[in-house]
């Protein structure tokens, strides 16, 4: 009953073309953005920021530079992991070769590393397409690894391979402790989402999509195929860059080229395809549940034991992949086009509620 | 409803297109003229080579031989941008829509090349980005009034019947607010209503914005009551040309059609 959208009448293609066009999701974003910058920061303890809020973020920025470039554009990627260590190892570099350089102009600077290097492996997508672009892009994947393991000049020659990352400093202000962290990626966060959807609601947006969809009508009303699709490779690889430069120094700290690796690749596109292809909500949706589903199932598994009923530690670790795995084939069964496809469906029902007919 | 139109000079000029793909040869030494304003009509039975012919003219196939000239700009092979830009749109047999938008989505692609903002203006979404994605709706939302699609405005394509799906993708080619629109088939599997409808438009869309149109169809009846001349194919040739009555009297067209006794 509160979630009509009677009486609301749009005047203007503006308020027609809004992001939130029903004022109560306006309200809804809004507190949901004062819980998040103001409640959070105040309340959340080390734990939440460090092992839950800040991965998640980061994650979900990956996620939707893949869903820019899969959900959107139509590219099945493989190489989201790769890109994020572009990114983190460019902006390592800029911070240690360019004297005083603000941190957030190395995080663009390793972003757009990314996308250039996006763009010379997303070539093949003019090419060939589905399955076999994928095969192409794990290319990326293995190749961009083993360069940043091999070629020591990148990680300044550490004799382990590793980079520690550098304090953030934004305008003499240092970034230490997990609260003050997590404001930073949140508000990168927010800003990146915005601009992913206005360019996935604008023009772009659909010179995308239409190139997913059908890609011959594309071109014949004058949307040119090969400009269209690096774009996307350009764009999805910017937005994994800061990514993975947010996951060096606002998460890890102290990073090998291996915590890159193909694993995180796919934890991405799980996150993509279960929180649902296509949209940027999903993005959040998916990665919220691959960040949280271990931990919670690890606590309940704790909390089993606990309780009396004697877990071995080993079949504890091992029940958590399985309720996982189970978990995720559920999700895919109920609901194909992911979990934000459920909550608009939700939403449409809430719509009509009490009242369905 | 002819003599409201006044056709003028000639707008595109097929001359000698040979199309082969191996050795199976599609089109041989066709030559036609379309005229502005007209509505012509491309028919043959089927295999002739008439899509083979739209495919051709908008750049999605290229000829070996003979040349296209649109505007006065004579062109050997062109790729389906240049088409597009140099004001040719297009609908296909099979619908083309792009299944996973929005019918307004589907049609405000229509227009991708009049909106000219780069992608960094369109993440911020101000100025040109924003003016031009309101001032491109409101020339979308004039078509959709015109073709009587306004209920459906947010319906997902891929849910519509297909009669309503044909239309959209008229609308989608009209967005783009074309010279030359080349129909494949617009009333393929539709009933006699919706057949109705489907003359209604196009002789609306002659009528009121002079799009100059060239449609592939197997209805004879449409085909002799909305064109003004037509071009008859057979195997890749062209075995006749000229006005409904010219065509109807045509011997080899009869015998292409009905075939002839050995």
């Amino acid at each position: 009953m509160l979630y009509r959208e009677a009486g609301q009448f749009k005047s203007t293609y503006l308020a027609d073309s809004a992001i939130f066009p029903l004022r109560q999701d306006r309200i809804a974003m809004a507190v949901l953005l004062a819980i998040a910058f103001i409640v959070v920061p105040l309340t959340a303890t080390p734990y939440l920021f460090s092992a839950i809020l800040i991965p998640t973020l980061i994650l979900a920025l990956a996620a939707i530079g893949l869903n820019i470039l899969t959900g959107y554009a139509g590219q099945l990627s493989l190489g989201s992991a790769a890109f994020m260590a572009v990114g983190a190892f460019a902006s390592f570099n800029f911070i240690l070769r360019v004297p005083g350089i603000p941190i957030l102009v190395a995080f663009v600077g390793g972003g757009l590393c990314a996308a250039a290097i996006g763009i010379v492996f997303g070539l093949p997508s003019l090419r060939i397409r589905g399955f076999y672009l994928a095969v192409a892009t794990l290319a990326a994947q293995f190749f961009i690894i083993w360069f940043l393991t091999k070629v020591g000049w990148v990680t300044n020659y550490n004799s382990s391979g590793v980079i520690t990352a550098q304090p953030i400093v934004v305008f003499g202000y240092r970034f230490d402790a997990p609260a003050p962290k997590y404001l930073l990626v949140l508000s990168i966060v927010a800003l990146m989402a915005l601009a992913a959807k206005n360019m996935t609601r604008g023009n772009l947006g659909r010179k995308w999509m239409a190139i997913r969809d059908m890609d011959v009508a594309a071109e014949v009303i004058g949307i040119p195929q090969m400009k269209t699709k690096l774009l996307a490779f350009a764009v999805s690889s910017f937005y994994c860059g800061v990514a993975g430069a947010l996951f060096a120094y606002a998460y890890l700290g102290t990073v090998e080229p291996e915590a890159y690796n193909l694993d995180l690749s796919f934890r991405i596109l799980f996150m993509v395809i279960i929180g649902g292809a296509g949209t940027i909500l999903g993005s959040f949706l998916g990665s919220a549940f691959i960040v949280l589903t271990p931990i919670v199932l690890n606590v309940t598994v704790g909390w089993l034991d606990a309780s009396g009923l004697h877990v071995p530690a080993s079949a504890g670790s091992n029940l958590e992949v399985i309720v996982f795995g189970v978990l995720i084939i559920f999700f895919l069964i109920v609901e194909p086009l992911g979990i934000a496809r459920l909550w608009s469906i939700g939403k449409e029902k809430l719509r009509l509620w009490p009242f369905p007919h | 409803m002819t003599a409201a139109r006044s056709i003028g000079g000639t707008i595109l000029e097929v001359d000698a297109v040979s199309l082969a793909f191996g050795g199976v040869k599609a089109l041989t030494e066709v030559s036609f003229d379309v005229r502005e304003h007209e509505i012509r009509a491309i028919i043959g039975p089927n295999g002739a080579g008439k899509s083979s012919m739209l495919n051709v003219i908008n750049g999605v196939y290229r000829p070996q031989r003979g040349t296209i000239t649109f505007r006065g700009v004579p062109r050997h092979g062109v790729n389906p941008y240049d088409a597009a830009s140099s004001g040719i749109a297009r609908t296909f047999q099979n619908i083309a829509l792009f299944k996973g938008m929005s019918v307004l989505d589907n049609i405000m692609t229509g227009r991708n090349l009049r909106m000219k903002a780069s992608f960094l203006e369109q993440a911020i979404w101000i100025g040109r980005a924003r003016r031009e994605e309101l001032d491109n709706r409101a020339r979308v939302e004039a078509i959709i009034d015109f073709l009587e699609i306004q209920h459906i405005r947010r319906t997902p394509v891929g849910r519509l019947a297909y009669g309503l799906q044909k239309r959209v993708e008229l609308a989608r080619a009209l967005a783009a607010e074309p010279a030359l629109l080349l129909l494949d088939e617009p009333m393929a599997g539709m009933n006699v209503e919706e057949k109705q409808d489907m003359c209604r438009f196009i002789l609306d869309v002659n009528a009121e914005f002079g799009t100059t149109i060239v449609l592939i169809e197997h209805d004879m009846g449409v085909v002799m009551d909305i064109c003004d001349r037509i071009v008859v194919l057979d195997y890749g040739r062209k075995i006749g040309d000229g006005a409904a009555d010219e065509i109807r009297g045509n011997q080899a067209v009869i015998d292409a059609y009905l075939g002839v006794a050995h």
